[in-house]
């Protein structure tokens, strides 16, 4: 993918989307990967016996997803310095988790070029669950 | 019917606000950095593998945003577990209410850091399943040479 740079972005512009399925598979790799092993995210009988309808995706993957979205983007020359967001709404297991992202602002602070971020995670009815902002570095001309 | 709730909140809880923690040992490693990345759906091989990392400039295999090592658990030995999250609360459930991770630096396999977590807010609400209780903590990785190179924040809603 070509490099983003500094220079091509402006206030407004969204980011590609990233979507990302998250069946049992994917909770129990992120299980393993993050080290959080709460049933609530594997064990229907668990989830339900806490009064969930179902097992639901991970806070910290959909966190995880909204770094991965901005790392893509920003490529070999940018690097994701901070992505903030909170949990608002569940998402279910088996349920899409799509991941976007518009520029807020552009600034210059200590020799780098920062972009400043609103980022969110939409579930497939598009209702936001899960809202934050992110800073980016990006690679000048 | 509203019915005002008692606090769960003690003046011992109130008291930890703002203390630092003991250091936790957090190992940065290369099966540690792959499966994080594999979790999250990564192809970049600069979080695979360590001659595509260092080709691309980097120290060694790259830890993916969000990954800052596993701490170090022995059984039968006492958990280090920080006293922000050992808080006597009545409430059995818990959910994460949101993550923010700054990073300063960028943190490699190979890395072992030192995470100080202290408590820096309560707050009481009702909601939907009844009384919660949000607890926001902050936590500090420092390297070998005692730079912070990340700052989690997080809440926990327990309720």
């Amino acid at each position: 993918m070509a490099q983003v740079y500094f220079e091509d972005v402006s206030e407004g512009q969204e980011i590609p989307k990233l979507v990302q399925g998250c069946d049992s598979q994917r909770l129990v790799l992120w299980a393993a990967g993050s080290g959080d092993y709460y049933q609530i995210h594997y064990d229907k009988d668990f989830a339900q016996r806490t009064g969930l309808p179902d097992r639901i995706t991970h806070g910290a993957l959909k966190h995880a997803l909204l770094g991965r979205l901005l790392d893509e983007w920003a490529g070999d020359g940018g690097r994701v310095r901070r992505v903030a967001c909170s949990y608002r709404g569940m998402d279910m297991i088996d349920k899409d988790v799509t991941c976007r992202g518009v520029v807020t602002g552009k600034r210059q602070e200590n020799g780098s070029n920062v972009v400043d971020l609103e980022v969110w995670t939409e579930d497939p009815g598009g209702k936001k669950t899960t809202p934050g902002t992110a800073v980016v570095e990006l690679p000048s001309k | 019917m509203t019915q005002q709730q008692a606090s769960v909140i003690t003046d011992e809880m109130r008291a930890r606000i703002g203390v630092e923690s003991e250091p936790v040992a957090h190992e940065v490693d290369n099966t540690g950095c792959r499966q994080f990345a594999r979790s999250v759906g990564y192809t970049d091989p600069i979080y695979f593998d360590e001659a595509a990392a260092k080709g691309k400039g980097h120290r060694a295999v790259v830890a993916p945003y969000g990954f800052l090592g596993h701490p170090v658990v022995v059984p039968g030995q006492a958990a280090h577990v920080p006293e922000a999250f050992r808080l006597a609360i009545p409430y059995k459930r818990v959910l994460n209410g949101g993550t923010d991770i700054e990073y300063l630096a960028e943190v490699c396999a190979g890395d072992r850091l030192a995470a100080t977590t202290k408590l820096t807010e309560l707050t009481e609400r009702e909601g939907k399943m009844g009384p919660m209780l949000i607890v926001s903590t902050e936590t500090a990785f420092r390297n070998k040479n005692g730079e912070t190179v990340a700052i989690q924040r997080g809440t926990a809603i327990r309720y």
